[in-house]
């Protein structure tokens, strides 16, 4: 309970001090829509990549709101380091917080961020012929799956800021993790267009869970049982990696 | 009672043996202050007290509690303010104590009105609605130590309360911190490399250097059991003749200490002293731009203890 109010009031602080950047809240606001104009146009006229029924952008739009999420989660850390240099987590650390609290209000501050971001890509979407099949129920999964794709990964990401606790560590970890997790998965094309030996990777890709989830609400509409087996996957994962960044502390706390 | 016990508290990190059996406690409603260089193991030392990391051997009790065994008891109790600020630069001044107040479980109406009294307490109400990056080194120092005492702790440790504040602003925050201790009874364990905020602020100082506690006692004292005085014999520049002047002293006092062009030495008795070290720097023709004499300070008993110059030493521990 106390661990739930602090996360609470955590979260609260972390998205008023985000909203008073504003070079951030327009980043956070105009990125995702120049990687659903950029990649929709310049993927267009290949129709293999999206197994060719429908708009390329209709098969990229749920592609995109996963791949923001993702990238959104991955790059939490830097969150982190930026209050582990101001001593802000040795202040709550010498205070009673809960270190899951403090790592759930990353974890939980990317989620939304992301899902804010989805709106956006969604409406975007829509004015570029998008449409979604799956409904009300439909809107609802891209939601879930891209809070907890983008939470799955914050939590990742902050456990790697709790080990390194250097910004340039991070960047380049991300990176290395983050862009074939990206190419590994059906963000920008089909399954079918995939080569065999990758299609064994893409389907043990948490990114990917995103993705299959996220398209199968936009495109099919139908085979709810398996969007619900893949969110649970990203749920699942979303609670391994919070666990994994609380016990990260540990390593950060021997090293102070 | 003592509010703070360390006993024979060991610490290392790879190649570095930060505490070496540091032993000390602090009476109740004590200002105490562990003095010494950078890289002497203070803050280390605050960091074991204050939960945020265990030593690899030793016990520490912190308001009563047993920091390793009740880690959350001691939190309860304790305001910590941190060597580096620990203020969250992109909130304000209230919205930094109230986040902290929610973290002590509290809330509402007694949240609020104790985070006003503490705004005025420091001084900080006319910004308390401003974010506190555009807050001056000193008022961020000041919030820091609102932070700290949000919860009313019993136990208030202040890691470097004034490093890398300008002399105004060290002066300001010398009055707070004799004022906090005086109102609210509380128990403050200080640490600093600046030898006057020691004899400012402290009842009873510890000097620690290299992981070890040397001497500890009252300024006071440590000065009194220093016999003498301490003669400082200041060369002109760029004569060249420092050795000989440094063997010239030493054969009268026995024991000096070189610092720049500055010849160092205790001596018994200051006024009667002058007069041979000079004549003596005269008859070599060592020529001498200033002369002074003055009652031992935390400087002497530091160097008398540890065979080391304060200053160097904190120049070696950046």
């Amino acid at each position: 309970m106390q661990t739930l109010r602090q996360t609470g009031w955590m979260v609260i602080r972390q998205l008023r001090n985000l909203s008073r950047q504003p070079i951030w809240v327009v980043m956070m606001v105009v990125q995702p829509m120049i990687w659903l104009v950029l990649y929709g146009q310049l993927f267009s006229k290949v129709p293999a990549l999206s197994g060719g029924s429908g708009p390329y952008v209709e098969f990229l739009a749920p592609g995109i709101i996963c791949m923001n999420a993702f990238f959104g989660g991955m790059w939490s850390g830097m969150g982190m380091i930026t209050d582990l240099d101001r001593k802000v987590i040795d202040r709550f650390l010498a205070a009673p917080a809960s270190r899951l609290a403090i790592v759930l209000s990353q974890v939980v501050r990317a989620g939304i961020t992301a899902m804010i971001q989805t709106l956006i890509l969604l409406i975007v979407g829509l004015a570029l012929g998008v449409r979604v099949h799956g409904g009300a129920l439909g809107w609802l999964v891209v939601f879930v799956a891209a809070f907890l794709l983008a939470s799955a990964f914050a939590g990742f990401s902050n456990g790697l800021a709790l080990i390194f606790r250097r910004p340039e560590s991070m960047i380049a970890t991300a990176n290395m993790v983050g862009l074939p997790l990206m190419f590994l998965s059906t963000i920008l094309v089909t399954f079918a267009a995939i080569p065999g030996w990758i299609q064994a990777i893409t389907r043990i890709n948490p990114v990917n869970w995103g993705v299959v989830a996220a398209r199968t609400a936009v495109i099919a509409g139908n085979d709810w049982a398996s969007v619900a087996g893949h969110l649970g996957l990203l749920l699942a994962a979303m609670a391994a990696t919070s666990l994994f960044a609380t016990w990260c502390f540990r390593s950060y706390q021997r090293s102070i | 009672m003592d509010a703070i016990v360390a006993e024979d508290l060991h610490k290392r990190y790879k190649d570095v043996q930060a505490l070496d059996g540091v032993s000390f406690s602090v009476r109740e409603g004590e200002a105490f202050a562990l003095l010494g260089p950078n890289g002497a193991g203070k803050s280390t030392t605050v960091r074991v007290l204050t939960t945020l990391t265990q030593p690899d051997s030793g016990r520490a009790f912190v308001a009563g509690e047993d920091v390793a065994a009740h880690p959350d008891l001691v939190r309860n109790k304790i305001g910590y303010v941190a060597q580096d600020s620990g203020v969250d630069w992109d909130a304000t001044g209230r919205e930094n104590l109230l986040l902290q107040g929610r973290i002590h479980r509290m809330a509402g109406k007694p949240l609020h009105a104790r985070v006003d009294e503490l705004l005025e307490l420091v001084g900080l109400s006319d910004a308390a609605d401003r974010v506190a990056r555009g807050y001056s080194g000193g008022m961020k120092r000041r919030l820091d130590v609102a932070i700290g005492l949000v919860h009313q702790p019993s136990v208030l440790f202040l890691d470097e309360p004034t490093t890398g504040l300008d002399p105004e602003a060290r002066a300001t925050m010398w009055v707070e911190v004799e004022r906090l201790a005086k109102e609210l009874n509380l128990t403050i364990l200080l640490t600093t490399h600046y030898l006057e905020e020691a004899d400012r602020l402290a009842e009873r100082v510890a000097i620690v250097s290299r992981g070890r506690i040397v001497v500890e006692g009252t300024p006071e004292e440590l000065k009194r059991n220093l016999q003498g005085e301490s003669v400082s014999v200041e060369l002109n520049e760029a004569n060249g003749r420092l050795t000989d002047a440094e063997r010239i002293v030493e054969g009268i006092s026995g024991s000096v200490h070189v610092e720049g062009n500055v010849v160092r030495a205790r001596v018994p008795n200051g006024a009667q002293a002058i007069p041979v070290i000079l004549g003596a720097l005269d008859d070599a023709g060592i020529a001498v731009a200033a002369v002074t004499t003055s009652r031992p300070s935390l400087d002497d008993v530091y160097l008398h203890y540890t065979g080391r110059d304060f200053a160097s030493e904190d120049e070696a521990g950046r």
